[in-house]
């Protein structure tokens, strides 16, 4: 149902890719994790990353995002080269991440969470003469209108179900309209509904800017992704449509194979 | 409808309860109530109720509060455990004893040492001319400015060194407690520069103000407890602000924190240097009102006992800091005149208890609860012996409200 967008750039000049790395690898004490991965990614483009368990995917977003550095290779985004960044420079940059466990400020009430996130007011002495405009309020509205809790903003956030929370940490990222998103296993423990309803939310995110999704629900990869990557032990395995990586005999190897 | 519902109330029941709601409801303006409650206390009740010696003693421990305060920011908001803040306290302190020994060593009331116009244990320690980092203590402007500047200073060049690696959590303490026993072991070590081990004593006038009169000492109270309330305002200001639900947030989230695009390593640097700031303030309050400074105040043993005091009055608690510091500074000035060998063991146990019992201290007692309960029970032994009240349903219940003291 998703409509192929980003196909026909395939051949484009590389400075066209919003994303890019280059022989990115890293290895922890001799294992590689993450093996000499080139891979792009495109504007408005929505893609999955998938891979069995310790494939390296969230490792890889950890050097995106400046989490771990690369021991070879480089990550750059629009004109700038990420490696070597701190991680809130990256964030500054435009590149946006939920973590694979729902990381919300428990304490604080989805309001106050989501305006934590607006990006005006990122030094202490701004955040100290901080004030909650009509402005603030407005765009907190109209995110939390977006993630299905418009109707919760004054409860804290540990009242929240899992799926809920995943999606208050997505809200947080919208506030910084970032242009690259990173989700790891935005889904995971979600009940069919909100599964379908996040899907909603990502394609609706997804129309003016990139979305990079690490996922292994397939049925939800197919509902959403244009474009799909396999990810084998650090290396990439695949790359293409969903079809096409569904009827790739090394995929169905390494996924089906035991 | 709500309009009918309330007409039906007798007027004064709905009055009082307006009246209880405003002022106690909001845990904002409780918060105002308790601060003005400290602010009486310490401008008033305390002055009125002790005599001179007796109100001297609390203003030496409420300099100690500045440290608690400063702790309360950086540690129970912000996460970061310093157990060096006596340095801090000691450095603000030093800063003012020098500028004070400095007027007591006039040419004319040294002049039988062999070096007048010097400090007496620089003249002790041969030493024929005033060290070059004692010449700007000769200004009150600059001393002034030196009292919270040098060790923001310090503290500066620690965050850097640290916060930008990520050395947190115990490394962190570790680190500040040994900058803690290396800074006490130089003053110790460095008599002809310091005064060594017994620090700098003898201070007499402060631009000619004697500081050790009666009078004096009222005044520098006055200036002790108005400058710790305006801490304390400045604190409550930094906590209720987007910045202090950041500090909470750095402490439970780190790295959400950083990966919403904040400099999680300037955020920490901020709290750490105001809380040194603070402390250094107080220091400096410390000599005016007791007249000396030394080592004692600089190494390991005070710094953990500030801790203790934060921690007793409850970690995230402002107001809390206070108390907690009045009472465990009373109670040690009791035990070590009774039983010093002990003082130790009991600061200890203290520990224990609030890390393991009264993991929010002072602030952690609900008051209000146990108020209630204490009440409640008072009237229901009341109502046993009046029958016709049974009638009523006990105490209406009045709205479940948790957290008092604390936010
Ligand atoms: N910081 C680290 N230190 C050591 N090993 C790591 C580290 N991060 C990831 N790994 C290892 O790298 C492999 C890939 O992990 P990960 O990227 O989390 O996989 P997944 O594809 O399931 O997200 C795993 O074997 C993991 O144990
Ligand atoms: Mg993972």
């Amino acid at each position: 149902m998703s409509p192929p967008l980003g196909q026909s750039s395939v051949a484009a000049a590389p400075n066209r890719h919003l994303l890019e790395t280059t022989g990115l690898s890293v290895s922890f004490d001799g294992f590689k994790a993450v093996d000499d991965l080139s891979f792009y990614v495109n504007k408005g483009e929505v893609r999955a990353i998938i891979g069995p368990n310790g494939a390296g995917k969230t490792t890889l977003l950890d050097l995106i995002t400046g989490k771990t550095q690369p021991t070879k290779g480089h990550v750059r985004f629009k004109d700038l080269q990420l490696t070597g960044m701190r991680e809130y420079q990256i964030v500054r940059a435009g590149v946006g991440r939920k973590f694979q466990t729902p990381s919300v400020y428990e304490s604080l009430t989805v309001f106050e969470n989501l305006e934590m996130a607006f990006p005006d007011n990122r030094t202490s002495w701004s955040a100290w003469r901080f004030r909650r405009t009509p402005d603030v309020i407005a765009k907190v509205e109209e995110i939390a209108e977006l993630i299905y809790l418009r109707d919760r903003l004054r409860d804290r956030a540990e009242i929240l179900g899992h799926g809920q929370k995943q999606w208050l940490e997505i809200g947080a990222l919208l506030i910084q309209n970032p242009e690259l998103l990173l989700l790891d296993e935005p889904v995971a423990g979600m009940s069919a509904r909100e599964r379908e309803s996040t899907g909603k939310l990502l394609l609706e995110i997804a129309l003016n800017r990139a979305v990079v999704v690490v996922e292994h629900d397939m049925d939800f990869v197919k509902q959403i992704a244009h474009r799909v990557t396999v990810l084998h032990q650090g290396k990439l395995l695949a790359e293409g449509s969903m079809d096409d990586v569904q009827k790739n005999p090394k995929v169905i190897e390494v996924y089906l194979g035991h | 409808m709500p309009v009918a519902e309330s007409s039906r109330r007798p007027a004064a029941s709905v009055a009082l309860r307006h009246v209880t709601t405003v002022l106690f409801n909001d845990a904002r303006r409780r918060e105002n109530i308790y601060f003005g409650v400290l602010a009486v206390l310490l401008l008033v009740g305390f002055p009125l109720l002790l005599d001179t010696f007796h109100l001297n003693l609390v203003g030496k421990y409420l300099t100690y509060a500045f440290v608690a305060l400063g702790l309360v920011l950086c540690w129970g908001y912000g996460g970061i455990l310093s157990l060096g803040q006596g340095v801090f306290f000691g450095l603000g302190g030093y800063c003012m004893a020098m500028f004070l020994k400095l007027e007591a060593s006039d040419i004319a009331s040294t002049s039988i040492q062999s070096t007048p116009g010097i400090p007496d244990f620089m003249d002790w320690n041969q030493l024929t001319k005033l060290p070059a980092f004692w010449v700007p203590f000769k200004s009150l402007f600059l001393t002034v400015v030196a009292i919270p500047l040098v060790p923001s200073v310090l503290a500066l060049a620690l965050s850097a060194a640290m916060f930008k690696r990520r050395v947190g959590g115990v490394y962190f303490a570790i680190i500040t407690q040994a900058v803690a026993a290396i800074l006490s072991i130089l003053i110790i070590g460095q008599q002809g520069y310091t005064g060594g081990v017994n620090g700098i004593t003898d201070l007499k006038t402060l631009h000619g103000w004697d500081i050790r009169s009666d009078s004096a000492k009222m005044i520098l109270y006055f200036v002790n407890a108005a400058l710790l309330l305006g801490a304390i305002a400045l604190s409550f200001s930094i906590i209720r602000s987007k910045l202090g639900r950041l500090l909470l947030a750095v402490r439970d989230r780190e790295e959400r924190v950083l990966f919403t695009g904040y400099d999680v390593a300037n955020i920490k640097t901020v709290v750490f240097v105001l809380a040194a700031a603070f402390s250094a303030v107080g220091g400096a309050m410390f000599t005016l009102q007791v007249g000396f400074m030394s080592p004692s105040f600089v190494g390991i043993v005070p710094s953990i006992e500030m801790v203790i005091c934060a921690a007793v009055g409850g970690r995230t608690s402002l107001l809390g800091a206070v108390y907690g510091t009045l009472i465990v500074n009373y109670g040690k000035t009791y035990f070590s005149e009774a039983f010093p060998e002990l003082w130790l063991f009991v600061i200890g146990a203290l520990f224990i208890a609030v890390v393991m019992i009264f993991p929010d201290g002072l602030a952690g007692l609900d008051l209000r609860k146990a108020l209630h309960g204490l009440l409640t029970r008072a009237s229901g032994f009341a109502r046993k012996r009046k029958k016709p009240a049974a009638l009523v349903p006990p105490a209406a219940p009045s709205a479940p409200q948790t957290n008092a003291g604390s936010q």
